[in-house]
């Protein structure tokens, strides 16, 4: 059965930047992915709850205002709480202020495992790209 | 003369309503004990004939009925985050005129099990997971409920790749079991109409036989409901009228019994602002909820204690400590006792003031403040309810009152609870007679004349 892969996207946080969301959920679902969009100011328990209940492969979180770190800490210990603590777990946006060395920003989000950081302005195609990869998408073809 | 009659057999009383739908006229109300320990129709003749008491002979055109006869229908759900699939679930059932005695999600663990058998509810309805998403939960609780010594039906409504096994899983147990649409077919999409009715067909199938009302089922014609359905059905036409006539608009009606507090609105609800963002599960137009603890006998402590306490309590009666202390516990013990002494009544008007404040807050959503670097924005969950513009007594304690429109006020927006999203100004209406319930079983035939009725009795229009 073709099942589609489904990920639950949102913009973390009091962060109400919506624009690039409908770009990631529209770009995501004309890749073939369902998209559960839970939209702007999402909470880590709504992005956690909606992955449950909708047994999603990955949560994609949006953040743009610079306050993403905050936003993020402790997600994927709630994650592996709820029961769900092998969920893919991507970030991007401009998840921090101002011009950090990306680098630096990465290995943070990657030490509070998450599995992809996107650096500021990163083509949704890209993390299409790695999500099939980390999904194994190609390989089942 | 023609004459519709609607009864609504209710635990205590067997309410009956004689309607002449050619004139567009209530011909006489009237109730007597229910008689569901002997013969359930004796009630019924006995308000037959009271209500020949009051117009004459008739000839009997139809007769419909509603039911909330020995408890209702009581209901255990479950689902899977507390939040999503097993809240959809309980909205479903108090939609649909249930009982919910109990609410589990994710995995049912021993100790849920052994409540479960202890209920032994009238129905169960098994929930978990959006279409195509989780399956694991509900087919371990189907597993789980399947070995277990429960006798009632049990009604599948989780997510459509696992119903089938489920189904398969509680009938190899023997369980009878029926298969629904998902409650929550998508996250943010609530589809709870298809368990309602399905609710409402076994309602029908098995509580009336297990109620004693299969002997008066002979006597009535085809259209029989829960209680709280048909008041619900009432409520919305009232609210959206029909093609021909209009509806009064958006609404919230409050039911004070000695036990419980049903609250109800008609009205989407929905964010006024744009600066709003709405958060959790949506509600449905015509919402009911149900408070287990408030009443105004039995439940007489619980509203003291989910009020606030006794200070309270006796501030606002102005009935001493002691005589408050010795009345609520003579309330509790005795649920018939109507207030007699100036005490009594001003006691039971800050106890229905209270029941409702908390009745209705619970009821309402709530709007919360959130400091964004972009300013102040807000986060609503629940229906605003703040444009509603009428509101409803429709029995027990807040039809007798003589202050109707001081226990109101407890259900008003107050600015010292800005956070509860509870009509700002409303113009109070009472249904003196009872005839809500009646009315919502016979709008499934005559709506257009069940809304003038209403509308004439209700509104004095
Ligand atoms: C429009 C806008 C707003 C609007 C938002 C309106 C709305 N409801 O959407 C308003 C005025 C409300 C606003 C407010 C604020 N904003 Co503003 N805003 C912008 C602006 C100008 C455009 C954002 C936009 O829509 N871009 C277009 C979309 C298509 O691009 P995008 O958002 O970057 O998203 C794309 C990619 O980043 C990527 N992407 C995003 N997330 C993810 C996730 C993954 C996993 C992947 C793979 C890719 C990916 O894909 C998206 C689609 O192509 C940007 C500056 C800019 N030019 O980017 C600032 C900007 C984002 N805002 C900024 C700031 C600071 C704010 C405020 C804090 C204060 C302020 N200065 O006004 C508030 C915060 C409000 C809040 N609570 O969220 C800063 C953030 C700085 C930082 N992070 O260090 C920016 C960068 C401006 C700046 N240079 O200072 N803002």
């Amino acid at each position: 059965m073709d099942q589609k892969k489904k990920i639950v996207l949102g913009v973390i946080g009091a962060d109400v930047h919506a624009v690039g969301l409908q770009i990631l959920d529209f770009s995501f679902t004309e890749a073939g992915f369902e998209v559960i969009n839970l939209g702007v100011m999402v909470s880590q328990e709504e992005f956690i709850n909606a992955a449950i209940e909708t047994n999603a492969d990955a949560i994609v979180i949006s953040s743009l205002y610079g306050h993403g770190e905050l936003d993020c800490k402790g997600m994927r210990e709630k994650c592996i709480e709820a029961g769900i603590g092998e969920i893919l777990l991507y970030v991007g946006g401009n998840i921090v202020v101002g011009k950090q060395l990306f680098s630096d920003v990465e290995k943070r989000f990657l030490d509070m495992k998450f599995d992809r950081v996107f650096p500021p302005g990163t083509d949704p195609t890209e993390g299409i790209r790695w999500l099939r990869q980390d999904l194994h998408m190609d390989e089942e073809a | 003369m023609k004459v519709y009659l609607l009864a609504d057999f209710g635990s205590t009383y067997t309410k009956l309503t004689a309607v002449d739908l050619e004139l567009s006229h209530i011909l006489a109300t009237t109730q007597c004990p229910t008689t569901v320990k002997t013969d359930i129709a004796e009630g019924l003749n006995h308000a037959t004939a009271e209500i020949e008491n009051q117009i004459g002979k008739f000839e009997i055109e139809a007769l419909h009925a509603c039911s909330s006869a020995a408890g209702g229908l009581r209901m255990v759900v479950s689902g899977l985050v507390e939040e999503l699939t097993a809240e959809a679930a309980r909205v479903a059932a108090l939609g649909a005129g249930a009982r919910v005695i109990r609410v589990f999600s994710n995995k049912m663990t021993k100790g849920d099990v052994r409540e479960l058998e202890t209920i032994q509810p009238d129905l169960f309805l098994l929930t978990g997971g959006t279409d195509g998403g989780d399956e694991q939960c509900i087919l371990a609780n189907a597993a789980t409920v399947a070995k277990l010594n429960l006798t009632c039906p049990i009604l599948i409504a989780g997510n459509c790749q696992a119903t089938d096994e489920c189904f398969e899983i509680l009938s190899a147990a023997g369980k009878e079991s029926r298969i629904c649409p998902n409650v929550l077919p998508k996250l943010g999409t609530l589809n709870i109409q298809p368990v309602q009715e399905e609710i409402r067909a076994l309602f029908l199938k098995r509580i009336i036989q297990a109620k004693g009302l299969s002997r008066v089922t002979r006597l009535l014609d085809d259209i029989m409901m829960p209680t709280p359905v048909a008041v619900l059905k009432a409520l919305t036409l009232l609210a959206h009228g029909t093609d021909k006539e209009c509806g009064i608009g958006p609404l919230m009606a409050v039911d004070l019994g000695g036990a419980t507090c049903d609250v109800y609105s008609i009205s989407a609800g929905s964010p006024k602002e744009s600066n709003t963002v709405m958060r959790g599960l949506p509600e449905p137009e015509a919402k009911r909820t149900v408070e287990g603890d408030i009443g105004m006998r039995i439940n007489a402590y619980g509203v003291v204690e989910a009020a606030g306490g006794l200070e309270r309590l006796t501030a606002m009666s102005g009935v001493s400590m002691q005589e408050t202390t010795d009345l609520l516990s003579q309330f509790s013990k005795n649920p018939s006792v109507l207030p007699e002494t100036a005490a009594m009544e001003q006691l039971d008007k800050a106890l229905a003031s209270l029941a409702l404040e908390v009745s209705t807050i619970r009821h309402a959503g709530t709007i919360s403040e959130a400091y964004t670097p972009a300013g102040l924005m807000y986060i609503q969950e629940g229906k605003d309810l703040r444009d509603i513009r009428q509101l409803l007594f429709i029995g027990g304690t807040l039809i007798r009152t003589r202050y109707p429109q001081a226990i109101a006020e407890c259900c008003r927006y107050s600015p010292a609870r800005p956070e509860s999203l509870r009509p700002e100004q409303f113009d109070l209406y009472l249904d003196k007679r009872y005839i809500l319930s009646a009315m919502g079983v016979l709008s499934e035939i005559h709506p257009n004349e069940a809304l003038r009725l209403m509308k004439k009795e209700i509104c004095f229009e």
